[in-house]
């Protein structure tokens, strides 16, 4: 474990060191950029409209018993710009790409692909790891922005609906815009940006490592996705802890 | 630039490699001459392949050292020095890219050219390899054979000095082999490249090496021109070299 955690800090330092090639490979960046909003926007809204929908639905009759149903619009607000949207769109982004980063290097590991960039002097981080970084570091934060807007919209829809809940949409943006601070918006940023880099840095890692076939291949992509999601889960405990010194 | 000149001299010293335990090279030793071709024969699970990677600088040995031009083929700077380019048995193209793009693949990322210039040598090498008109296809539309092509002329583009080709034939159907083998010549005749081939084929290492080396069980048992190969008088390279399938033998050992 110990050995991967070094390899792993050794990529992101020679990614970082790569960082001035990358308007050299903006056409890659662009591809992965476009696949990342191409297989994981739709399922990102799908999955943010039912998140908020559900963080009403369960705690607004609750509020409005106590009546203080105006709350909700802080209540779901806060929850998905700082804890909700980072996290989930990050596990799903390392399900849906980061599996996909794995698979893609770790087949080009197994099938030589790398082995014949090195002949052509061409290093595998700058060609392959580099541009994946790029786009991941870019995409997941901006999924999470679409995230945490269509996850106050469902919060909204199911409070509005819900007459149980009683209270209308513009008591409940009112509530969301008093509670939600620009702060609160960054605090999300800030984690999906950290997630990222985490996320392709794992994959990455796992598709540079691959050994032994096909069957190799697909261990890769288990450990890309599961180390990528305890990775996730420890790295927001570690941010919120950090991040609450500048409340 | 004369022929002698382009090629490279290469000099293997006493390299050994092992995995998990097991001696796969023993300290092996030669050397091939700027512009010669030199085929590495053996049979399988010798260390053919595995030797080929050392002396590329694919892998390190554990012993030994592998000389291009008198520099150490694991310099940090080794191939900015010297233009080596390899030939997979199994073409490692990228399958992403298509035909034309595998192919620039390596002026591209050096930006050695402009775009239109690069284009322009692509097709000259499609066409030395008899490919051309397969710039769009992807690898996942050709054959083995085709594959195979397209990895020679995505080595030809580098200008290499020295070029390895690992089991160059393999997949190829008999006809397809003679053109490869008059292709690995005639680059010979025309740039000086320096040439290592591993290959079970017989014909081919005859046909085209200057000089033969015989592997087996990690160790370099021959050295030496085909005719001196033919010669020999060690069992393991006289059984390699003579052994056919007798269809009447097979009849009698399985009745």
């Amino acid at each position: 474990m110990f050995q991967s955690i070094g390899e792993v800090i050794v990529l992101a330092g020679r990614v970082l060191g790569a960082l001035p090639r990358t308007w050299r490979q903006r056409r890659k960046v662009a591809d992965q950029l476009f696949e990342i909003g191409n297989a994981s926007l739709f399922m990102a809204c799908l999955l943010s409209l039912f998140i908020g929908g559900v963080i009403a639905l369960q705690t607004g009759p609750r509020l409005a018993e106590r009546g203080i149903s105006g709350l909700l619009g802080g209540l779901v607000g806060l929850s998905i710009a700082e804890e909700l949207a980072p996290v989930m769109m990050s596990i799903l982004i390392a399900g849906r790409i980061g599996s996909a980063m794995a698979a893609e290097i770790g087949s080009m590991r197994v099938y030589q692909e790398i082995d014949a960039l090195r002949t052509m002097n061409i290093d595998p981080v700058h060609y392959l790891v580099l541009p994946r970084m790029v786009a991941i570091t870019l995409g997941l934060p901006t999924l999470v922005i679409f995230s945490m807007i269509v996850g106050w919209g469902g919060g909204a829809l199911v409070a509005v609906a819900n007459r149980d809940i009683g209270i209308t949409a513009a008591d409940y943006f009112n509530n969301l815009r008093s509670s939600v601070e620009g702060f609160d918006v960054a605090k999300g940023f800030i984690k999906s940006v950290v997630f990222a880099v985490a996320v392709g840095l794992v994959s990455c890692h796992q598709g540079l490592q691959t050994s032994g076939g096909p069957r190799g291949i697909g261990r890769s992509v288990t450990k890309a996705v599961v180390n990528s999601i305890v990775l996730i889960l420890m790295l927001d405990y570690a941010l919120t802890r950090f991040l609450i010194l500048f409340d | 630039m004369s022929a002698a000149q382009q090629g490279v001299r290469v000099e293997v010293r006493g390299v050994r490699k092992s995995f998990k335990g097991t001696e796969v090279l023993r300290g092996i030793d030669f050397s091939v001459d700027r512009g010669e071709i030199f085929a590495l024969m053996g049979p399988s699970g010798s260390g053919k392949t595995v030797l080929l990677r050392q002396i590329i600088g694919l892998d390190r040995p554990d012993a030994g050292e592998v000389l291009v031009d008198g520099h150490p083929v694991h310099d940090g700077d080794a191939r900015d020095r010297v233009r080596m380019a390899m030939v997979f048995q199994s073409a490692a193209l990228l399958n992403s890219l298509t035909v034309a793009e595998n192919v620039g693949l390596y002026l591209t990322e050096h930006r050695s050219q402009p775009p239109e210039a690069i284009g322009r040598v692509v097709s000259e090498k499609l066409r030395l390899v008899g490919l051309q008109g397969a710039e769009n296809k992807l690898p996942a539309e050709l054959s083995g054979g085709m594959k195979k092509r397209v990895a020679i002329a995505r080595a030809l583009v580098m200008e290499p000095q020295l070029i390895l080709y690992d089991e160059p034939t393999s997949e190829l159907d008999p006809l397809r082999s003679v053109t490869i083998g008059r292709e690995i010549l005639s680059l010979n005749r025309r740039l000086g490249v320096t040439s290592i081939l591993v290959t079970h084929d017989r014909d081919l290492a005859m046909g085209v090496a200057h000089r033969v080396g015989f592997i087996s069980e990690g160790a370099l048992r021959f050295l030496g021109t085909p005719t001196e190969l033919r010669a020999s008088e060690d069992p393991q390279v006289r059984d390699f070299l003579n052994i056919d399938f007798d269809r009447n033998q097979h009849t009698e050992e399985t009745a």
